[in-house]
């Protein structure tokens, strides 16, 4: 019987299927439906898979780590930019290798819908060189999550899954098959292997070299790396993931005349790729996000135009992959119309009716127009609305925590005032190790922790910091005096600005944790809330 | 019976268009078709433009994107969204939605010259399903009446269509099911004395 799935649904049964034991994740669009999926799921529950959220990528990704250390199979989770919170014990896990099998499931954003880059994780697996799959329809999501915990146990590797946006949020039916028993306790048979000091680092990293052509030839008979023949030699394509979907598109019946090398698996495979190469005039390079496989095969110096892609421009460089661009690299007669009527205006994004941040914002706008120095440095998530119209309340908006560093090193550099907005989530994420260096130098900056208790944008998932941040505040040694709490209501307004601004004027660090539960939130967990909330500071 | 149909479902986010695609999914999964329906999680679902799109065939479906021109009906719940997405539809594909502007952005078009362009296209349905849905007693209900004024170009029998709402709102009780069928009913007679 088909159950119609999300991409990630079909991951996320895959993994339980495959003997999962635990799930560890921070959410971030398009990834968070994965680790929400095995948390709902009743089967999940019996086998007692570990699926509580994490407070970071890196955390989530040492803790499995940790579990497949103990022998059993584990999977971390995030979005693209989450792997670049990760990538210190990324890069190193592949070294030590793993013992449980061990699945990294990286969702990429080409197009940038929800995220700040389109940065493509295939080079982070490169980088780690470690196997990547990447699904190109739902069935293959629950198939080839299967298949990458068989192939993490076999190689004794991490595996990554790359994901995108439109594969992870399009629902399609798909079959499950048999469920395989999750490990028990085992400790490494090696006693050094994760034990990466210089001297057994050495001997892993010659290792994980050495296995380099198994695994390039496990890729190239993989059966996801598949070949199909074609008459056309004019055009030899290679379509790697979802990009096989939108070629096909462009072909009724599926009967496409090219022939076609459909990559699911890498490293890239070299023998079907040297097939295309010598039998086909041209190559047609077709991957969302970046042009990864094109510069691999490429001729460095540009003479030699057989490849042609994002890079040659017969695709465009940024932006992601759809059947009418496609359409258009393969010289079809297609007009890809941009133009909408005059009416249609656009509409960005924005607060909730009843936002907390709302009236956050509208206290900090009032103190920006008593200073004209002022700059306000912006953190991810909800609060991030807060650049657009009508607030335009924030300067900066560059990563997790940033907010609070920023600030500090514009005030090193002599501006005042100089604000930090941060969600209570991105601080306990990557705020607090900052705060800290600002409490050593006991730099003048104001720190606004406007505390939603969700993790608001990605669907109101539980914060780590809720009812934790005085005592964190207090703990990393923010002075009692200067760490105030203020409620975000209109009619609060002047007694907000009155705080903020005295804590702007004084000459040291000082936290104000602006607190309203989040309006997405049920009322069970709003109710929930208020035992913290409200709490005196001493 | 046509083998295919192409359908971009469009709105604001938090308007229920994902209700519909539900809908649509599950009375197509009855029939055992293939099926495709993207969607929009993240940013966008905080009051910005949300969409999505839905592909039923008796054949198997490889892209998640419905191609520009290839869309054979773009069913909206509110009307200046409905335009967002013009570029999708077919030549003489149907547009219908709802009268009622969301107006949560400062330079929202004038209704009059808004309504003009959808009017300005042959084949269009375009009602004030909210009235129709608060009419019934049951204003959630909007996307409902579209659904049911979309139904009879959509290859998908009626049962299967009841069939689908009576599953999808199961558990919220035999009232809100009845409701919701009597929204379905509604709108597909609407559009029938609008269309013939």
């Amino acid at each position: 019987m088909k159950k119609l799935l999300l991409g990630n649904e079909a991951l996320a049964q895959g993994a339980i299927d495959a003997g999962l034991s635990g799930v560890y994740a921070y959410p971030g669009t398009p990834s968070t439906e994965i680790t929400e999926y095995i948390q709902k799921s009743k089967i999940a529950q019996e086998l007692n898979i570990h699926s509580s959220w994490s407070v970071n990528e890196k955390t989530a990704m040492e803790t499995a780590l940790g579990m497949s250390y103990a022998g059993k199979k584990s999977m971390v989770v995030m979005k693209h930019v989450g792997l670049n919170v990760a990538a210190d014990v990324f890069m190193n896990m592949s070294v030590s290798g793993i013992n449980g099998g061990l699945v990294v499931v990286v969702a990429d954003d080409p197009s940038m819908h929800s995220s700040q880059n389109e940065q493509d994780s295939r080079y982070y697996g490169k980088f780690a060189m470690i196997p990547i799959l990447e699904p190109s329809n739902q069935q293959e999501c629950y198939d080839i999550t299967k298949y990458a915990f068989e192939l993490s146990e076999k190689l004794e590797l991490p595996v990554l899954i790359r994901m995108v946006t439109r594969l992870s949020h399009s629902r399609a039916g798909v079959v499950t098959g048999e469920r395989i028993a999750q490990n028990t306790v085992h400790l490494p048979k090696i006693s050094t292997q994760f034990q990466l000091i210089p001297m057994h680092a050495r001997g892993r990293y010659k290792h994980l070299v050495d296995i380099q052509p198994d695994i390039l030839e496990i890729s190239e008979n993989s059966e996801y790396n598949t070949f199909h023949e074609g008459t056309n030699k004019t055009i030899g394509i290679i379509a790697s993931g979802i990009a096989y979907n939108y070629l096909m598109e462009n072909f009724e019946d599926g009967e496409c005349p090219y022939p076609i090398l459909k990559i699911s698996q890498y490293p890239l495979p070299k023998e079907p790729i040297k097939e295309l190469f010598d039998t086909c005039e041209k190559i047609l390079v077709l991957e969302d996000g970046y042009p990864f496989i094109e510069e691999a095969i490429s001729d460095f110096l540009g003479e030699n135009r057989k490849v042609i892609g994002r890079l040659s421009g017969d695709i465009p460089r940024v932006g992601e992959l759809n059947p009418d661009n496609i359409a258009n690299a393969l010289g079809f007669d297609i007009v890809i119309n941009d133009k909408l009527p005059k009416v249609v205006m656009g509409r960005p994004p924005q607060l909730c009716v009843g936002c907390g941040h709302n009236d956050l914002f509208n206290a900090i706008n009032v103190l920006k127009n008593e200073s004209a120095t002022q700059q306000v440095f912006g953190d991810i998530g909800c609060s991030a609305l807060g650049v657009l119209s009508p607030y335009e309340s924030i300067n900066t908006l560059i990563e997790m925590g940033a907010s609070i560093t920023m600030a500090k090193g514009a005030s090193d550099a002599g501006i005042h005032p100089a604000i930090a907005v941060i969600g209570d989530s991105t601080f306990t994420h990557s705020g607090m190790t900052g705060l800290l260096d600002v409490i050593i130098e006991n730099t003048p900056i104001t720190v606004i922790i406007s505390d939603n208790s969700a993790i608001a944008m990605t669907g109101a998932q539980d914060s780590a910091a809720s009812g934790r941040l005085i005592s964190i505040c207090k703990g990393l040694g923010i002075e009692e005096d200067h760490l105030k709490i203020i409620t975000p209501l209109h009619k609060n307004l002047q007694e907000n600005i009155d705080v903020i601004r005295e804590e702007i004027n004084y000459k040291g660090v000082s936290v104000v944790i602006s607190q309203r539960p989040c309006v997405q939130l049920p009322k069970e967990k709003k109710d929930k809330l208020k035992e913290y909330t409200n709490v005196s500071i001493n | 019976m046509h083998s295919k149909i192409n359908i971009i479902l469009a709105g604001v986010g938090g308007q229920g268009i994902l209700t519909i695609a539900a809908i649509l999914d599950t009375a197509a999964l009855d029939n055992n078709l293939h099926i495709k329906q993207s969607e929009v999680h993240g940013m966008s679902q905080r009051g910005g433009a949300v969409q999505s799109h839905v592909r039923i065939s008796d054949q198997p479906i490889f892209s998640d994107l419905i191609p520009q021109g290839k869309a054979d009906m773009i069913i909206s719940v509110e009307p200046m969204e409905l335009l967002r997405y013009l570029p999708f539809l077919k030549k003489d594909g149907y547009l219908i939605t709802d009268s009622n502007p969301f107006e949560n952005i400062k330079n929202y078009p004038e209704l009059e010259t808004l309504y003009n362009e959808i009017k300005s296209h042959k084949n269009h349905i375009l009602i004030d399903a909210m009235k129709i849905a608060k009419d019934l007693g049951n204003s959630k209900a909007t996307n409902i009446v579209l659904l049911g004024a979309a139904s009879s170009l959509i290859p998908l029998s009626d049962e299967s269509f009841q069939k689908a709402i009576a599953t999808l709102f199961e558990r919220k009780g035999e009232r809100i099911v009845a409701k919701n069928l009597e929204a379905f009913l509604k709108g597909k007679e609407i559009a029938a004395e609008l269309v013939s």
